[in-house]
């Protein structure tokens, strides 16, 4: 024990330069054991390249190991470590302490999940309905069987649905999303941006699966047009547009 | 009925309702505000007929798109099969109820029994 302290010490006096010092804040909850969430502080040095994430860890590592936070790539490119930070939903690993502007953190579950504990959320919601939307090219034939070699497309005809092909399914925009707070069926604009990538690419020929799926009470009609969703999006997909795009296929502006 | 369905009725109704309602506005217009709403007046124009055929669509259309709206935020608040069962019949009972009793009222005045 003596010595995974010292050695603690010695990684967090290993900064190489002089750093500043913020206040961490992180929302404590565990459903199994508290009533109600609670506050805890951590004075966590940084650099002007620390990301959110980083201090998290090192809160975790060096001052409260039972911080529960999920992370893996710390690239914004898994998904993983979607959270409130300072009352907005953002990815940690994708946050710099710097553009905060503020000296205290605070980092909380999202909202709209079931919380597992501390900062870790349940995805089984989300993925249910992304599954649900068949995420994935349907066709007859394939660029492995039959005589079709290769799927090509246009540019023009590519432009139509890269944007949404981007997701990393953080959630941040079901955490946002008002409908999803109250209606606990809605789909959410996570798997309806990705019905719309599906729908939009011309390779697939779901489109009216799909369309049967979203066409549901709970389904694409809730959506309000806050427009939250697309504004906190780390990876730039605008599922608020899909949604609306979506909507012009079901009402026949679209083909 | 489709979702689709029903939203493109509820928003076919709105889109006729706001060019009715602006008829029947305008139609205020047509002599001094507080004169058009006299007694005499608004009788008279229960009684010109395209009016009052104009004021039963304005009442189908605002039914129908009203407890539409209604039952979208109902459904919104709390689901669940049964809970949404009642809420969609019992706001088609309503609407039928609301424009039973307002095509009443219209055809009686039309008819001169008020």
């Amino acid at each position: 024990m003596a010595q995974t302290t010292s050695l603690a010490e010695e990684k967090i006096n290993s900064v190489a330069s002089p750093a500043n010092t913020i206040t961490l804040r992180v929302a404590k909850f565990n459903p199994a054991t508290d009533k109600e969430k609670h506050w805890i502080d951590f004075k966590i040095p940084y650099q002007k390249w620390t990301t959110v994430l980083d201090v998290i860890l090192e809160a975790k590592k060096h001052l409260d190991h039972s911080i529960a936070v999920r992370y893996s790539c710390r690239q914004a490119t898994c998904g993983s470590c979607g959270m409130i930070i300072n009352g907005r939903p953002r990815l940690a690993c994708f946050t710099k302490i710097t553009e905060l502007n503020s000296d205290i953190v605070t980092v909380e579950p999202m909202n709209n999940f079931p919380i597992i504990r501390d900062l870790t959320v349940g995805f089984e919601r989300l993925f249910k309905t992304h599954k649900k939307l068949k995420p994935f090219v349907i066709r007859e034939d394939s660029e492995v069987t039959g005589k079709t070699t290769e799927l090509l497309q246009t540019p023009e005809q590519y432009e139509q649905y890269i944007q949404f092909a981007n997701c990393i399914k953080c959630g941040l925009c079901n955490s946002v999303c008002p409908t999803m707070a109250t209606d606990s069926s809605f789909i959410g604009p996570q798997a309806l941006a990705q019905a719309y990538r599906y729908v939009a690419d011309n390779r697939d020929k779901g489109k009216d699966d799909r369309l049967k799926v979203i066409d549901d009470s709970h389904g694409i009609w809730r959506c309000h047009f806050a427009g939250s969703c697309s504004q906190v999006c780390p990876k730039g997909v605008d599922p608020a547009m899909g949604i609306q795009l979506l909507r012009g296929y079901l009402l026949g502006f679209r083909g | 009925m489709r979702e689709s369905h029903i939203m493109k009725i509820h928003y076919g109704t709105a889109l006729a309702a706001i060019a009715f309602v602006a008829v029947h506005i305008l139609m205020r217009m047509t002599q001094n505000f507080a004169e058009s709403l006299e007694y005499d007046n608004v009788i008279a124009n229960y009684q010109y007929l395209p009016y009052a055929g104009m004021l039963e669509i304005i009442l189908i259309l605002l039914s129908i798109h009203g407890f539409n709206g209604l039952r979208t935020i109902l459904i919104e608040l709390k689901q669940g099969r049964a809970y949404e069962k009642a809420v969609s019949y019992g706001c088609i009972a309503a609407m039928i109820a609301v424009i039973a009793y307002g095509s009443r009222t219209i055809f009686m005045t039309s008819m001169g029994m008020v």
